[in-house]
């Protein structure tokens, strides 16, 4: 926001470029679950945008985006975030999508030294280079700590207004929105994306193992978003449904994977992602029967119910937390 | 002027939002589209989109979790 408003206040006309990766934390994640559903659904980026009256074009990448999280060059950060390669994944994108729309030249709002592996001040020209932005990225509020870019240089944008921003601290940025009357931002930085969260990074590592590739479709991704995964055995795992909005979510699945639920006793829906057999079946049935309402019953009624239209019914006892190795837990 | 049909039931935001996107690029003004979806988000987000690129939304409905939005391409 700052770094728009830095730049429309030179008279330069700019339009927002939004990146959904599938990774995303957005308003999707909130339309999930029924614990959420009272937040605002806004999507942050559409939001910012009409606050600063700019126009947002949200680009869908899914699909080239693997490869920045299957090969990142540069390596991860704690968890599965290649955030170096995917900083120049994205302004490589924007880089290309405003040459083709006739735009002159790109911004971020990226500060030397906020974030410990894009945006140090080693790295920041890594971006620009590989991303084949080169001069043409200006970073508005770090400007004149870096060489001057071509914007600079033509006098297209004024470097004396720009600033010199840096390090972990945000208060010359909160000082900065204050002068521009913008009171309300999202909360700086994190927290946006799937793949920084420790929980979500396992989940993924685990299904590159059990299907002994590191690949992904987009619904593996989403799936990897939703209730609780277990897996009693390396060919399958179980994903349980936490609470309505997500049996709803996971009920769209129906038709791609073998699913469960009671009948007997209210309880979450279930999805089967793998390859089980007959045994493997009852003890899925039984961990749905654990997490349901039928918890404390001799018996649970639980419908299975395979791809293929076959179906079948079965009696079985719900697993005590003790019969469920902390291992199956993902 | 023709009305188009846009059916993103079942797909969570921003997808119908970029599925709008992509329709309304290839509608003239004065041409509709008509947005079905699930999501509750679509309800906030394509009119956000709408408004920050001139569109104008005309209808919006949600009958049992199915949501209507009709947006009319303006120049």
């Amino acid at each position: 926001m700052l770094a728009t408003r830095v730049i429309q206040g030179q008279g330069i006309h700019v339009e927002g470029i939004n990146f959904f990766t599938g990774f995303c934390v957005e308003g999707h994640t909130h339309a999930i679950r029924r614990q959420d559903q009272k937040k605002q659904k806004r999507n942050n980026a559409l939001w910012v945008a009409e606050q600063l009256g700019v126009k947002l074009h949200i680009i869908d990448v899914i699909e080239e985006y693997k490869d920045v999280v299957i090969n990142p060059k540069h390596g991860y950060g704690s968890n599965l975030n290649p955030c170096l390669d995917c900083k120049g994944f994205m302004v490589k994108k924007a880089h290309e999508w405003a040459m083709e729309h006739g735009f002159d030249f790109i911004i971020t709002g990226e500060v030397i030294g906020q974030r410990p592996m894009s945006q140090r001040r080693d790295t920041m020209p890594v971006i620009a280079r590989e991303s084949g932005a080169h001069d043409r990225l200006l970073r508005p509020l770090s400007a004149k700590l870096l060489p001057p870019t071509l914007p600079e240089r033509e006098g297209w944008v004024d470097r004396e207004t720009l600033f010199d921003f840096n390090g972990r601290g945000r208060r010359p940025q909160i000082a900065l929105a204050e002068e521009f009357g913008l009171h309300d931002y999202a909360q700086p930085a994190g927290g946006c994306c799937f793949l920084t969260d420790a929980q979500y990074s396992a989940k993924l590592a685990d299904l590159w193992q059990a299907r002994g590739s590191r690949k992904y479709e987009f619904d593996d991704i989403m799936l990897l978003k939703v209730g609780r995964h277990l897996r009693p055995r390396e060919d399958y795992k179980v994903i349980i449904a936490r609470e309505d909005g997500e049996n709803r979510f996971l009920e769209g699945y129906r038709k791609q994977f073998t699913h469960l639920f009671a009948t007997s006793h209210p309880g979450p829906f279930a999805l089967i992602d793998g390859v089980t057999g007959p045994e493997d079946l009852r003890v899925a049935a039984r961990l749905v029967a654990r997490f349901g309402k039928g918890r404390g019953s001799d018996s649970v009624t639980v419908e299975v119910h395979e791809p293929g239209g076959i179906s079948q019914t079965m009696e079985v006892v719900p697993l005590s937390d003790q019969d469920i190795p902390q291992a199956w837990y993902i | 002027m023709s009305r188009q049909t846009l059916d993103v039931r079942g797909q969570l935001c921003p997808i119908p939002v970029i599925r709008c996107q992509g329709r309304i690029g290839t509608l003239a003004p004065g041409e509709t589209l008509e947005v079905l979806c699930t999501d509750p988000g679509t309800l906030h987000d394509i009119p956000a989109w709408c408004r920050i690129h001139g569109h104008k939304v005309i209808e919006t409905s949600e009958d049992d979790g199915e949501i209507r939005i009709v947006v009319e391409v303006c120049g």
